[in-house]
Formats: C-alpha cells, sequence, structure tokens
C-alpha cells in the first residue's frame, strides 16, 4: 500500500500534474530558457536540484517553523540552496553559467518550487517530501526539453547545437520560433496539442487564477475577490 | 546635467519600455501579466504597483550591493539579501499604505503581496548591478531610471494586452484553444508586435 502510494507520488510530476502543462507554474524560465536545448536541460536539472533539496530541509523543518512567518522562512531556504547551486554552475559549467544568466538567480522566486513547499513539503514527510521534489523535477525538465526541442529543431534548425543539415539547406527554419514571441506561441499551442489528446481532462485549470499561486493565502484571495464584485 | 546625459536617459527608458521589454522580450513578471490582465483597470493597477515596488526596490538594493555586500566581499550573499530585502520592504510599504495613505492602499493593496515573488522585481535589480555595475558616479542613476523604464514597460505591455483579451472574451475560440492556449498565442503576438521596435533605439536621437 505504501509503496503504491510512493510509486504515485513519484510518477504524479511527470504527466498527471505536470508543473509546466498542467499546473502552469514556473511560466517565466519555461518561456525564457528554452531557446536551446542545453540552456533548458541545464535549467531543468538546474531546478530539480533545488527542488529535491528544498522540499527535503523544508520538510525537514516543518515543525518549528511557525505558520505565519512560513513564506519567508521557505524562501530563506530556497534561496540558500539557489545560491548553492549558482556558485556549482559557475565553478564547474561556466558556459552553462553565461547562457542561464540572470534566470539562474531567478529559480528563487520560481513558483513551482514555493509551490511544492507550500502544497506539499509543508505537510508531508520527509521521504514523501524528496519523491514529489524528484517527480516534480523530472516533470519540469521534461516539459522544458519537449519545449526547447521543438524550438531549436523548427526555429534553428539544430538539436542540442548539432545542426540538421536536411532543415537549414532548404532554408526549413522559422527563425522567429527561437526569438521572444515563438516562445509564447509554442508554449500555446504544446498545452492546446495536450488539451486536444485528453480532450480537456487533464488540464482542469482553464484561467490563470490564484489556485496554485503559491502568494494566494497571503494576499487572501485578494486578486480574485476583486475580479468578482467588478 | 548636459545634452550627452539626458541622451543616455532616454535610451535606457526607451530601450527598456519598448526593445527589451521585461515581459515581452525578458519573459520576466509573466505570472502577473496573464492572471491580472483581464480588465485594463486592474491591470493599469498591477502596473503601478509593480513600478512603485521596482523604484524602491532598487534605491534599496543598489547602496546595500555597494556598501555592505562588496566591501564584505560578500557578492555571492546577492540572491539571498535581495529577496529578502524585497520580501520585507513589500511587507512595510503594505503596512505603511494601510496607515497613512488608505485611499492608495485600496487601490494597490491586493497587488502588493503578488509582487514579492514576482521574478520582475528580483530581475530587475539584479539586472542593474550586472548591467551598470557599483563603480560609475553615474551608475545609480541610470539604475533607477531603467527601473523605472522596466516598470513602464510592464505596465505598457499590460494595458495592451488586457485591451486585446477583452476582444478574445468575445470571440469563438476552437475547443483545445479556449483559456489559456489562445492567451498564450494572443501574448505571442503581442510580443511579435514589439519585435518591431528593435533597433528603434539605436537611430532615435542619432
Amino acid at each position: 500500500m505504501s509503496k503504491q502510494n510512493n510509486m504515485s507520488i513519484l510518477l504524479k510530476g511527470l504527466l498527471r500534474e505536470n508543473p509546466v502543462f498542467v499546473l502552469i507554474l514556473g511560466t517565466c524560465p519555461t518561456l525564457a530558457t528554452t531557446t536551446s536545448v542545453d540552456g533548458a536541460l541545464g535549467m531543468g536539472l538546474a531546478t530539480m536540484a533545488v527542488l529535491i533539496c528544498s522540499n527535503i530541509v523544508i520538510s525537514l523543518l516543518r515543525k518549528f517553523i511557525p505558520d505565519t512567518v512560513r513564506i519567508p522562512c521557505y524562501i530563506v531556504v530556497i534561496a540558500g540552496f539557489v545560491t548553492v547551486v549558482q556558485m556549482l554552475i559557475q565553478a564547474f559549467i561556466p558556459d552553462l553559467y553565461e547562457t542561464l544568466g540572470v534566470y539562474l538567480a531567478l529559480i528563487t522566486v520560481n513558483c513551482i518550487i514555493l509551490g511544492r513547499a507550500e502544497m506539499f513539503a509543508g505537510k508531508n514527510s520527509v521521504g514523501k517530501s524528496a519523491l514529489d521534489g524528484i517527480g516534480m523535477g523530472i516533470g519540469f525538465t521534461i516539459a522544458l526539453l519537449a519545449m526547447s526541442t521543438v524550438r531549436e529543431v523548427v526555429g534553428a534548425g539544430s538539436f542540442a547545437g548539432n545542426e540538421i543539415p536536411f532543415l537549414v539547406e532548404n532554408g526549413l527554419t522559422i527563425g522567429i520560433l527561437i526569438k521572444a514571441p515563438g516562445g509564447l506561441m509554442v508554449y500555446g499551442l504544446l498545452i492546446a496539442v495536450v488539451n486536444k489528446i485528453t480532450k480537456g481532462k487533464l488540464i482542469k485549470k482553464k484561467e490563470f487564477s490564484c489556485e496554485g499561486c503559491p502568494s494566494a493565502s497571503s494576499c487572501h484571495g485578494g486578486c480574485s475577490a476583486e475580479k468578482e464584485d467588478k | 546635467m548636459n545634452m550627452e546625459m539626458v541622451k543616455t536617459l532616454i535610451i535606457i527608458i526607451m530601450s527598456s519600455v519598448l526593445v527589451d521589454n521585461y515581459v515581452l522580450s525578458r519573459f520576466l513578471g509573466i505570472c502577473p501579466f496573464l492572471g491580472v490582465s483581464k480588465k485594463v483597470n486592474q491591470s493599469v493597477g498591477m502596473g503601478v504597483s509593480v513600478i512603485f515596488v521596482m523604484l524602491v526596490a532598487t534605491a534599496v538594493t543598489w547602496p546595500i550591493q555597494a556598501y555592505i555586500l562588496n566591501p564584505l566581499k560578500m557578492g555571492y550573499m546577492q540572491t539571498i539579501v535581495f529577496i529578502l530585502v524585497i520580501a520585507a520592504l513589500v511587507q512595510f510599504i503594505e503596512i505603511f499604505l494601510k496607515k497613512f495613505i488608505p485611499a492608495l492602499h485600496k487601490s494597490l493593496g491586493v497587488y502588493l503581496p503578488l509582487i514579492t515573488t514576482n521574478c520582475a522585481v528580483l530581475g530587475v535589480t539584479i539586472n542593474n548591478i550586472t548591467d551598470y555595475g557599483v563603480e560609475d558616479s553615474n551608475a545609480f542613476l541610470f539604475s533607477m531610471v531603467s527601473s523605472l523604464g522596466c516598470g513602464l514597460g510592464f505596465l505598457f505591455a499590460m494595458v495592451l494586452f488586457s485591451g486585446m483579451r477583452s476582444r478574445i472574451e468575445e470571440s469563438d475560440v476552437p475547443e483545445s484553444f479556449k483559456g489559456l492556449p489562445v492567451t498564450l498565442v494572443a501574448a505571442s503576438f503581442i510580443s511579435m508586435a514589439f519585435f518591431g521596435f528593435a533597433g528603434i533605439v539605436e537611430n532615435l536621437l542619432a
């Protein structure tokens, strides 16, 4: 029973609760770092490392952190791990550090990490939180890889930096896909494809709303309340 | 302040509003851009709050980097210190407005907690340090002006987009595109329109 449970915690991040395509969290890095497969893989793995570590530590501390100041506490833990990952990447993979630039520091404010801390790690045991971190991290990485594969192959005619001669020689690339507008468009189209395949069953969240927003508890549903009375 | 200086400042503002728009070409602050852009008045409220927080955040974080972190050789603490300062600052602004300017709190208050985890604010403070440094005598001025430009660009994009969205609400969209996908595709079009501004700034005052 327990084993079954753990397995489902690990697997739900991959598809059923995929953070990018189903929960629609972490849109900023999804759009900004998917111009190349290399960058996307680096971003995915860096986020996964931070997610697993912060989930474990937050879950360990969940009984000591007072409820009222939990968001600032979570942010400090997350920012600490982001700094560690940032320094490691700068030291060992300087090329990736250059590619990701400011987005590496911005993992701190990635909604996926704060969201999982708030929704999962703050309420569950260490083992489960670690599994959740691994599952969500892999789901995020897969989603980034899917986005970046479409964008790099169609936009630049290459895959992970290796040129695909057929596409380049025949001029079959659509350059705008690796520019900013292409990111939004590919993201929209991929969500539509997921919608089509699952006949709209998978993606229940039709709009951006307070549900799933890590700041929701601190704004007391302020923005949605305002939406209703206007 | 000479002519050359004014020219530089105008270029910084124009490029951060039009060419390097934070939302549409650097993808920072996408969540509020898509979440709070359904009505024009809401997007104005959010945009103004973001400008306000960006300016205050830069005014506080730049001196911290220049006079505390750098002299102590603790530059690597940037991320932790900045996000904490921004979080505390937003709380403080909220309390201050509630007490002293209730009218402003009523219109901006609901957006403030959302801004704490807005990557555009953390992004602008970090980018300012990387772009303008702390050594140059004008760096603080440039940083402040660039924050103002980024905030204005955010407001501009939000307002334009909320106009677009109210048109989409009334149109007939294919089933699998309903809701999010069509919003993203629309955002892509508006981003494409901003793409046309590339290169405008270099020739603006030439």
